[in-house]
């Protein structure tokens, strides 16, 4: 759904040759960078946070998310009246405790976050490097199959791959990476031919280093910068994206604790208990906006063009 | 400039193909077949199931049935829905112009707040006025619309009791819809109130769409005025004592807008991909929620269809976008 | 904002009561877009609601809020000794529905009928596939391919059903929306102008209201037929205002958007009922669901563990979860609504303790199997996950470990419908015409093993007989007894788990008058009035 802020082929080729020559911007610099931006400071500090929360989740759930309360539907939150301690955010419609579903939730959120991004940056990131390299007939293959991956809206696209493969959490995550993987492609590939005709990758060929050799070693490190990037806004797409087929029964599929599926399962209730709904999607909101923060800083300290303004 | 545009277009014809047949295939590869889920629970037997899959097509080989499709694209057949029987062109035009009404008042929402949010941001530079215009702009480019809308709802026609919950117009007005934008007809019907209430309907719904292409168009508009603001010629027109307000308002705002024009086109892709949710949430009578509903009634022709003419929008839409891009920046044509 | 609020609401006031006082106008938050408007094709109430039951007739009717049958387009019949002949006296002065685009030129007569059904029942009729993929599902899936040998017309008003055997149902399935009589005259036109395909778009019939215009997901607009044999409806208008989300039709109730809306999110009946304005009306649906153990595989071919089974789960906690309460628990095949019902059946108690040793005692250990969960809501089980859920924490109790399985529906009803499927599948069934054949026999019997209709392969010789022979019975109390006994059978041999009888709920406003709950689920809307 989400904030394609997608470029055209030839705008990435662009960028790529307004970038400057290989930067060798240390760990210190960026960090130098990054720690400039609060925002992203923040974002790293909520991140890292959730990150505990995902790990220490069988610690920090006061109850088992799947377990059903007995006389305990719909309780309200505690501090509101008719609610109980024992269910801090209250319960859902059979009886299990939100606040513990929304614990393990994180579990999910980042997982599909990380196996996503995963996919869809190693994937991309080889198959653009191929093509940037190699150019030809192969090359325009390629970029015609991102085109008509592209010319699909994205949620669309994953809406009906998901229909094909099967509810469920795992061909979620397959149907988002593959809607997600064109935009590494493009930035690779424009990366790369923009490198590619650089002295310092004319000196390694002439040196003899092997193709191989050449993509990964000297090519992959000076292009990673825009790819980071767009790692980071990849991994909030894929959250939203994995919630929203979630929301319409597409993605995760219940009992599991995924926020988006959490949502889709308490709309009925909207009316009645309010908690049921706002809760995961607060959750949701949160978890990106931390994820977008930092991206936002690592696009700062990485990106020159904005650090000279 | 003209063969620029012709390679444009002669690009788009494998991409067409691709398109087509991903659309094709998708459906081929569907689990679960449309006949059987007609029957429901009544099952059917094998002879009735061969005979209406023979009624539908279905027992064509495939190669045979993409010509067969290809074939019919070509001369504007997309087929017809199994669950209505009705052409899938036909479906699709009665329904888009709900959609083109709800995302172009997204759109004009999404500019007219979006730019010159962006623009303020850019030039408060560092003021709470900025953080705040920023802030909010992550806050909409994070939002999970299918919770916003909820939650909208709840709010303004549940509690507050303020807009309608669903619908394009209150049902008391009928009258004929020449244009299909429901603004337009009701002002043509001439029948008192109905304007507003077709205003009343299409507010939450726009406000939702709007969302993610406001914040993208904001945060766009201020790193591009940022740029243009830091470029030479600006501050040779500011040292030579030019106004602000007009040096922003004339070369800064006309340069910035170039890449903020593509990111608007961009986000058709966008607004087709919100609208899927949008329109579910406020049962919305438009493309998305046929789509949505086609993929759980498994109207193999619809989604088959509405994916290919949805692409073809998109493509075009883009077309459109990278001539108008090649027109103002002419060092794009000559890659 | 506030002031255009105003201003906004009291526009709106003044046209309600301008309306108001011309014209009675019935809005109906319909729960989903028809598939099209001819019966014929389609299978869900949805779409029957939308053409049926509002601009069709049939021979015979369904008494308003029952299942009893009563005379309709036909004013009399006449039934051959051995039950294969039935010869119909249709009703005179029988208008069709004037609409913008077909004016009728003649009355209702034997031709609309016998078109009626031979465009379902013969290959070679032009109207046999007029539109694209035209299949008359509910037509072959009552047996009608098979049973009904042929319709001829004896005279204008007189009509002859030849059956290739004896049916009791026969009657009911008359009632039925695929019977639903059109006009010749109008198919003719259709076919001269080369557009059939209006048939299924624009629709002329005999009913209480005509069409007036419909609006793909978002509104269908009604009038009522100012020639209507039974009288012309005191409604003017009917409008279905077309809400497929079950919060927001409760929203548009409660704002008063429309006055009437079906299917509630039981979470939200209470507020509903609370509201002053609104009243609502409850009714006992004539449903089943049932989990379905495959008797044909091990352990399930053992009674004793089907039985087990039935008693380690708490149905109790099923009807108050998912639906909050508005259900019942099932002991028979057949609902409570439901002639010859048998009330002296004991379902088998929650106890599982007993259940436990039950297992033990077949000699059944640390038993894994399969629960199938449908993935979409139906009147019978609201959230089949829900419920599977519970029955899995029970079943745990036992000692038996269960895994949910689900696929996507289409594909869920094919897969039960293998011989061969694993475990226990949830199911249920909404009863067609009111007869218990049409669960007893379609959902029991032997025919059905191996179809998606019987997913307990179970076939009971005893059980079997005493259904076919209360099949071809035209005597009622005979089948009365026959079904009462078959229903024992079922209970000994416990080839399903009964799970609930779902409650069907109806809000809408005080002002609504005369709306009955159909026990078949129809939304029916003639005799319906608004008080002012």
């Amino acid at each position: 759904m989400a904030l394609e802020e997608s470029i055209s082929e030839e705008a990435a080729e662009e960028l790529a040759r307004n970038e400057t020559p290989a930067r060798r911007s240390g760990l210190s610099e960026f960090w130098y960078y990054f720690s400039e931006n609060r925002g992203a400071v923040a974002g790293l500090v909520v991140f890292a946070l959730l990150v505990l929360v995902a790990i220490l989740a069988p610690l920090l759930a006061p109850h088992d998310p799947n377990i059903q309360f007995d006389n305990a539907q719909l309780l309200p939150p505690a501090w509101t009246s008719g609610g109980e301690w024992r269910f801090f955010l209250g319960t859902d419609a059979v009886g299990r405790d939100i606040f513990s579903r929304l614990i393990y939730g994180s579990r999910f959120s980042l997982f599909i976050g990380i196996v996503v991004v995963a996919i869809a940056l190693l994937g991309g990131v080889t198959v653009g490097l191929i093509a940037g390299y190699v150019r030809g007939w192969l090359d325009t293959l390629i970029m015609r199959i991102m085109d008509v991956i592209l010319a699909f809206p994205s949620l669309l696209l994953a809406l009906v791959l998901v229909a094909v493969l099967g509810p469920g959490l795992v061909n979620a995550m397959i149907a988002i990476a593959i809607v997600l993987q064109p935009h590494f492609v493009r930035l690779t590939r424009a990366a790369v031919i923009g490198e590619i005709d650089r002295e310092y990758v004319i000196s390694a060929r002439v040196a003899g280093a092997s193709p191989f050799y050449l993509m990964t070693r000297t090519l992959l490190p000076n292009c990673l910068g825009p790819v980071i990037v767009q790692a980071a806004l990849s991994f909030s797409n894929a959250i939203l994206d994995a919630a929203a087929l979630g929301f319409l029964g597409m993605g995760a599929q219940p009992p599991t604790p995924e926020w988006g599926t959490m949502l889709a399962e308490s709309r009925e209730f909207i009316l009645k208990a309010w908690w049921a709904v706002t809760f995961p999607g607060l959750a949701i909101l949160v978890t990106v906006l931390a994820i977008n923060l930092m991206g936002d800083g690592l696009r700062d300290a990485l990106d020159p063009k904005l650090k000279r303004s | 400039m003209l063969q620029f545009i012709l390679r444009r277009i002669a690009v788009l014809v494998p991409t067409f193909i691709g398109v087509s047949l991903i659309a094709f295939s998708f459906i081929r590869l569907l689990p679960g077949d449309p006949v059987i889920l007609m029957a429901g629970e009544h099952g059917m037997t094998p002879a009735q199931h061969a005979a209406a899959m023979h009624a539908l097509g279905l027992d064509k080989s495939l190669p045979l049935q993409y010509l067969d499709y290809l074939g019919g694209v070509l001369t504007g057949d997309f087929g017809s829905s199994v669950v209505t029987k009705r052409p899938v062109i036909d479906e699709f035009f009665s329904r888009f112009p709900a959609t083109l009404e709800l995302s172009i008042c997204a759109m004009i929402l999404a500019v007219g707040i979006g730019i010159p949010a962006g623009m303020l941001a850019a030039i408060k530079r560092g003021s709470v006025l900025e953080q705040g215009i920023m802030g909010t702009a992550l806050i909409g480019y994070s939002m999970p619309i299918f919770w916003w809308g909820p939650l909208l709802i709840i709010l303004f026609s549940g509690i507050l009791g303020w807009t309608p919950v669903s619908g394009r117009i209150s049902l008391m007005y009928y009258f004929p819809t020449p244009t299909g934008f429901m603004l337009i007809d009701s002002l043509l019907s001439g029948q008192e109130g109905a304007f507003t209430s077709a205003l009343s309907h299409l507010v939450l719904p726009a406000i939702v769409l709007a969302t993610i292409p406001l914040a993208v168009i904001a945060r766009q508009t201020r790193s591009a005025m940022l740029e243009v603001l830091g470029e030479d010629y600006v501050r040779t027109a500011r040292a030579k004592g030019m106004p602000p307000r007009r040096v922003v308002g004339i070369h800064a705002l006309r340069n910035a807008m170039i890449p903020v024009v593509t990111t608007i086109g961009l986000q058709v892709g966008v607004l087709m991909a919100g609208a899927i949710l949008t329109e579910t949430i406020f049962s919305w009578p438009g493309i998305g929620k046929w789509m949505v509903d086609s993929v759980f009634r498994r109207d193999y022709p619809v989604i088959q269809g509405g994916l290919l003419i949805i692409a073809i929008i998109i493509m075009l839409v883009n077309l459109a976008v990278d001539v108008l891009y090649g027109f103002i920046n002419p060092r794009i044509r000559h890659t | 904002m506030k002031r255009i609020t105003k201003v906004l609401t009291a526009s709106l006031f003044a046209s309600v009561m301008a309306s108001a006082v011309q014209a009675q106008t019935l809005v109906y938050c319909s729960e989903g877009s028809p598939e099209g408007f001819d019966p014929a094709l389609y299978t869900t109430g949805t779409t029957f609601d939308a053409s049926s039951r509002t601009i069709y007739n049939r021979l015979v009717e369904f008494k308003h809020g029952s299942t009893e049958l009563t005379p309709g387009l036909a004013k009399s019949w006449d039934v051959s000794d051995d039950g294969t002949v039935y010869t119909f006296h249709l009703r005179d002065g029988v208008k069709f529905g004037a609409t913008d685009y077909f004016k009728p030129s003649r009355d209702m007569n034997a031709d609309d009928v016998v078109f009626s059904f031979n465009r379902q029942l013969k290959d070679g009729n032009p109207w046999h596939d007029y539109a694209n993929g035209t299949t008359y599902t509910y037509f072959s899936s009552m047996g009608f391919d098979s049973l009904l040998k042929k319709v001829e017309k004896v005279d204008d008003k007189t009509v002859k059903f030849t059956l290739s055997r004896p049916s009791a149902p026969f009657l009911a399935d008359l009632a039925m929306d695929f019977s639903s009589i059109m006009s010749k005259e109008y198919a003719d036109q259709l076919k001269k102008n080369g557009n059939m395909g209006d048939l299924n778009q624009k629709p002329v019939g005999t009913g209480p209201f005509t069409f007036v215009a419909y609006q793909p997901d978002a509104v269908i607009r009604y009038k009522a037929n100012p020639d209507y044999w039974d009288g012309k409806q005191k409604l003017d208008n009917l409008v279905f205002a077309i809400t497929p989300e079950a919060s927001v039709r409760t929203q548009k109730l409660k704002s008063g958007e429309c006055q009437i809306m079906p299917y509630p999110n039981a979470a939200d009946v209470a507020g509903l009922k609370k509201d002053d304005s609104l009243q609502v009306l409850e009714q006992p649906g004539l449903n089943i669901a049932y989990l379905a153990y495959n008797v044909s595989q091990k352990p399930f071919d053992n009674v004793k563990v089907r039985k087990a089974l039935n008693m380690a789960v708490d149905k109790k906690a099923i009807v108050q979860s998912v639906f909050q309460g508005m259900a019942q628990v099932a002991t028979n095949p057949i609902p409570p609504t439901m002639w010859s019902y048998n009330k002296s059946v004991q379902d088998d108690p929650y106890d599982p303790d007993k259940a436990k040793q039950m297992l033990a005692d077949a000699g059944v250990k640390n038993l894994k199997m399969n629960i199938w969960a449908m993935p979409v809501s139906r009147p019978y089980m609201l959230n089949a996950r829900r419920a599977a859920e519970i029955i899995q924490a029970d079943f745990k109790k036992i000692g038996v470990t269960a895994n949910i399985v689900s696929y996507e529906w289409g594909e869920y009803i094919k897969r039960a419908g293998q011989k061969d499927h694993d475990g226990a599948v949830m199911l249920g069934w909404t009863g067609d015409n009111g007869d218990p054949d049409n669960f007893l026999n379609t959902l029991l019997g032997c025919d059905g093993v191996g179809t998606s209709n019987n997913v307990a392969e179970w076939c009971d010789k005893d059980f079997q007989s005493l259904v076919d022979k209360a099949a071809r019975t035209t005597d009622k109390d005979e089948r009365v007894k026959l079904y009462q006994q078959a229903q024992k059978i079922f209970k000994q041999q416990a080839p399903w788990m009964t799970i609930d009888h779902s409650t069907v709920i109806m809000p809408m406003s005080k002002k609504v008058q005369g709306f009955q709950q159909d026990p078949l689920g129809f939304h029916r809307f003639d005799d319906v009035s608004l008080s002012q």
